[in-house]
């Protein structure tokens, strides 16, 4: 007890100068990098809980983060089986549908999650305090962990059909980046807008489900007509994907598509914090 | 010494949504934001809503070490006053500053997720709360073993009773070490028991010269723990002084608002039970310790003097008189009487006459209580008012420890080890009263 009696006094010197200020909040807020810093540990503790939930009181468990891309995959592969490969030298069929389905799959899913998780953690926005964007994010980071074991797993396909690894492989981090940027984006908007418009419930299944054909997931970019690919590049998910297969297979890059991408992604990115942060001064009244 | 907490001209308004305006959407909402004819079609030409202060222009320093209690009755601003210092909603103006580390409790498990182990829940609320892994790890025993589940460590905390749930929960709270603790009626769940534990794990902490705020309704708590309260009224901080006014200063405002608690009975217009009573009360008076009227409701455990006023038509002898505290379940929980008074002489009186009833310390527990007023002569009731007037008997802190007692009444014991006893008469007499008789 006197250990932390002595503690508590240690740290009251420490934070003496510590003061913070509550303050009626309106308009546009910056995000304070700072405190997220402060409270990273919950971020962390978020996306634990998150993992520790996911497949609790499941059979299959952890197997469930390959089957859903897996799955996808047999059923995409029996219905374009006539395709066989996509381009001479390329793939088979079944490891490019994966290698798209991987990171569709986590954005779907982010999308989903992130999209709800402030509804679905109301006891938490109404009764504690830390940072809101790491309710989302919480969610996003979880759901990494099923990411990268699709992408082992893509490895392990890519090995069964003797899909030689190719140098590209080394952008793969930048791939993960963008596309937990995309997923990111458009979840952080869905969710501090789900907290005001109930109607983001009816939204997301539609983004869900239209997403998957406006992305190059189960189709190569060269299958669809050249005048839509300007507005496929507007998707933040289309230079993801494309970079995925990118890394895996190697081959030629349409380079202004993704960077068009890309930036569209980014750009959501900072709308999405901006008008989260705008929203969130009223969470706790609103929810 | 600069206060830690400085809080000034803090208000809160809420927009109150009339029906047109309750649940808005997004179509709604966009309408609104670009038309002006929108507005006005779908709020009805009217303003939607309507400003709600829930609190009032609040100005309040509190210093390091100090322990304050915030009361008043529902609506009055003491959650709206927590959740903008716990910063989970924003002051519409004003500011509040605060130096040092600061954790609030606004209920006691928050972030607990049913699917998960105890253990694991212990990481997670800890964490939300603020405290860092290693601090976590530190306390885990000390925690485990404050909540008393250590068999059930591993067990998903749905499978809990309701009781483990709120202790593990209390556990990790109380656990927390900041500088300043911010604390909503945590102390009502739970068994009876671990309410007690509770209680003194908040005065050990307020012992260790923190900070703490705390709301509650439990005034024998607030009384006990706090060295000051603040009492809220509608949004406004109507009181601002030591804990024991503000409890009065709370209580006298319930009774303004209060109808049923009046000091004086007129007991001559009373409904009677029994029309063959002659009107022999004409009043009644309910007085504190000191004689004056009774215009609060009676904690526990304060004396209590009983004025009534009868007038006898002709010579009456052997007169009784009486009143009895009936629970509001009409089980009579107590009776005075002259009867019971060895000192008593009974008459004969006639005419006009004063009965003075002096109680020194009523007994009974927070409730309300129906008085019945009777007079009896040679065992025969002249007359008898049953449902004279209500009084409300509240908590307080009856016995110096700021716990409350169960049961039906407030009764004093004193309690010392029995050096003396060996194990001998200890068992013998576990015997005697296991058998129902009484040792010699």
């Amino acid at each position: 007890m006197h250990a932390t009696m002595a503690e508590t006094q240690v740290a009251a010197v420490k934070r003496a100068q510590e003061e913070f200020v509550i303050q009626p909040r309106s308009g546009w807020q910056p995000v304070c990098f700072k405190e997220l810093w402060q409270y990273r540990a919950v971020l962390y503790i978020m996306a634990w809980r998150d993992i520790k939930l996911r497949y609790r009181q499941t059979v299959l468990g952890g197997v469930w983060a390959v089957l859903q891309p897996l799955l996808a995959m047999l059923i995409f592969t029996v219905l374009f089986s006539r395709i066989g490969h996509i381009q001479a030298g390329g793939p088979p069929y079944p490891v490019f549908a994966y290698a798209g389905l991987v990171p569709w799959t986590f954005f779907a899913n982010a999308v989903t999650m992130a999209s709800s998780s402030l509804l679905g953690n109301q006891a938490l926005v109404s009764k504690v305090y830390f940072p809101r964007l790491f309710i989302p994010l919480g969610a996003i980071c979880a759901l990494l962990l099923d990411l990268l074991v699709g992408l082992a797993l893509a490895l392990v396909l890519m090995a069964v059909y003797h899909c030689p690894l190719h140098w590209t492989l080394l952008t793969l981090p930048l791939c993960l980046v963008a596309t937990v940027c995309a997923a990111s984006g458009v979840s952080l908007l869905l969710a501090a807008l789900n907290v005001r418009y109930r109607d983001v419930k009816y939204v997301v299944p539609f983004i869900v489900q239209m997403g998957m054909f406006v992305t190059p997931v189960i189709y190569p970019m060269s299958f669809v007509p050249a005048w839509t690919r300007p507005f496929l590049a507007l998707n933040p998910m289309t230079g993801a994907v494309m970079g995925f297969r990118y890394a895996l297979f190697g081959g030629a890059l349409d380079m202004p598509l993704v960077t068009v991408s890309i930036c569209t992604s980014v750009v959501i990115l900072f709308a999405a914090v901006v008008i989260f942060r705008r929203m969130e001064v009223e969470f706790g009244d609103v929810i | 010494m600069a206060p830690v907490i400085h809080i000034e001209n803090l208000s809160k308004c809420y927009q109150r949504k009339t029906a047109s305006s309750v649940g808005s959407t997004l179509r709604e909402d966009i309408v609104r934001l670009f038309t002006d004819a929108g507005r006005k079609t779908l709020a009805g030409g009217k303003a939607s809503t309507q400003p709600f202060w829930a609190l009032k222009d609040i100005n309040l320093d509190i210093n390091a070490g100090e322990v304050v209690g915030v009361i008043g009755s529902n609506g009055a601003g003491k959650s709206t006053l927590l959740k903008i210092l716990s910063r989970i909603t924003e002051p519409t103006t004003g500011e509040v500053r605060v130096r040092g580390r600061m954790a609030s409790l606004l209920e006691v498990g928050t972030g607990f997720h049913p699917e998960l182990t105890g253990r694991e829940n212990i990481f997670l609320n800890g964490t939300i709360l603020g405290m860092e892994r290693t601090e976590i790890r530190r306390k885990f025993d000390e925690i485990v073993a404050f909540a008393e589940i250590d068999e059930f460590l591993d067990t998903p905390v749905k499978h809990y009773s309701s009781g483990m749930y709120v202790r593990l929960a209390f556990a990790v709270s109380a656990h927390l070490a900041p500088e300043i603790l911010v604390v909503d009626e945590v102390l009502a769940v739970g068994d009876v028991s671990f309410q007690r534990k509770c209680l003194g794990k908040m005065g050990e902490v307020s012992r260790q010269g923190r900070t703490v705020i705390f709301v509650s309704h439990n005034m024998a708590a607030v009384e006990n723990l706090c060295t000051r309260g603040v009492v809220l009224r509608r949004g406004e901080m109507v009181f601002n002084g030591s804990a024991k006014d503000a409890i009065q200063s709370y209580m006298s405002g319930i009774t303004m608002n209060n109808s049923n608690m009046v000091s004086s009975v007129n007991l001559a217009g009373a409904s009677r039970g029994q029309t063959n009573h002659t009107e022999l009360l004409q009043e009644m008076q309910l007085r504190d310790g000191r004689g004056n009227p009774l215009v609060t409701p009676l904690s526990m455990g304060q004396p209590l003097q009983i004025a009534i006023r009868a007038y006898f038509k002709q010579p009456t002898k052997d007169i009784e008189i009486g009143v009895g505290f009936d629970s509001i379940f009409g089980q009579r929980m107590i009776t005075v009487t002259t009867a019971l008074d060895p000192e008593w002489q009974g008459g004969p009186l006639s005419g006009s006459t004063q009965f003075l009833c002096c109680i020194p310390e009523v007994p009974l527990v927070a409730g309300e209580y129906r008085l019945k007023v009777f007079a009896r002569s040679a065992g025969v009731v002249l007359d008898a008012v049953d449902n004279a007037c209500q009084i409300q008997v509240i908590e307080s802190d009856m016995f110096g420890t700021g716990k409350q007692p169960y049961g039906a009444f407030a009764c004093r014991s004193a309690w010392q080890l029995d050096v003396a006893a060996d194990v001998l008469t200890l068992a013998s007499d576990a015997q005697s009263r296991q058998c129902g008789w009484s040792k010699p």
